[in-house]
């Protein structure tokens, strides 16, 4: 069982290369495209894909089913998601603390005005 | 670059905000990302100097972050380390800042929470991911919300 850091990793690590980004941003348009089909736009190699594809299978962002001869990649969304979630968490915190601290800060703003008359 | 950065307009002087970052009774008062309370804060906001602050949540989890300040400029800036400590939840250190700026009617703070996560995409070229895994992720939320 991987942990939730360890997803997280892995997550952050395959979306950091431009040419898995762009993979999944063609299965996010096409829901399931050929090994070939997909290696077709980029100027690399089908090995050089297939290791990509790997990279996005061992971080969970995308399925490989095969019928016949044809491997069919397909995207699953949930570590984006998870992703984001964790994210947000942060935006949650500083945003919620904020607000309280400008409420603070502007109640002493006030004190000090009225101190000063 | 995973960072969040967020702006507020406050209607108080900067070297009051400035204050309410830099005292325990300031951060007591707002600390936290729900009206839970601030448990226990120390803080020594001086460069080198460090901070620990412990706070509790509505749903009555605890938690804990700390770190180093590495540049303190009153009333302009404030950046520190930043690390969760004291659970099971640390993904490594990052870095908050704090800027003020003077305006007409009090101060603009930018808070900018970055290297949220430590991996690759430090120093490197690729700018914007963030922005492109925000579009991927709304885009699932479109194709699961399709009658597909």
């Amino acid at each position: 069982m991987v942990n939730y850091g360890e997803r997280l990793d892995r997550t952050f690590a395959a979306l950091v290369d431009p040419t898995r980004r762009a993979i999944l941003a063609r299965l996010e348009r096409e829901d399931g495209a050929s090994i070939s089909a997909l290696a077709q736009p980029f100027a690399i190699k089908l090995p050089a894909v297939m290791k990509h594809l790997d990279v996005l299978d061992d971080a969970g962002l995308i399925t490989r089913s095969k019928i016949g001869r044809t491997v069919t990649v397909r995207l699953r969304p949930e570590p984006i998601r998870e992703a984001m979630d964790w994210l947000r968490r942060y935006e949650r915190f500083w945003s919620h603390s904020l607000d309280r601290l400008a409420a603070y800060a502007e109640r002493k703003e006030t004190e000090a005005r009225k101190k000063r008359r | 670059m995973t960072s969040v950065t967020l702006v507020r307009r406050i209607k108080a002087r900067p070297s009051i905000v400035f204050d309410a970052l830099t005292t325990v009774e300031g951060i007591a008062n707002w600390w936290g990302p729900d009206a839970g309370p601030v448990l226990a804060a120390e803080i020594d906001p001086q460069v080198g100097g460090r901070f620990r602050v412990r706070f509790r949540m509505l749903d009555g989890s605890e938690h804990e972050s700390s770190g180093e300040y590495v540049d303190v400029v009153k009333p302009e800036r404030l950046i520190m380390t930043w690390r969760w400590t004291g659970g099971v939840e640390d993904p490594g250190e990052s870095l908050v800042e704090f800027r003020l700026r003077p305006v007409a009617d009090g101060t603009e703070l930018i808070l900018t929470h970055s290297g949220l996560h430590d991996d690759e995409t430090r120093g490197s070229h690729e700018h914007g991911w963030t922005g492109a895994l925000d579009k991927l992720e709304r885009h699932f939320f479109v194709i699961e919300g399709s009658p597909l």
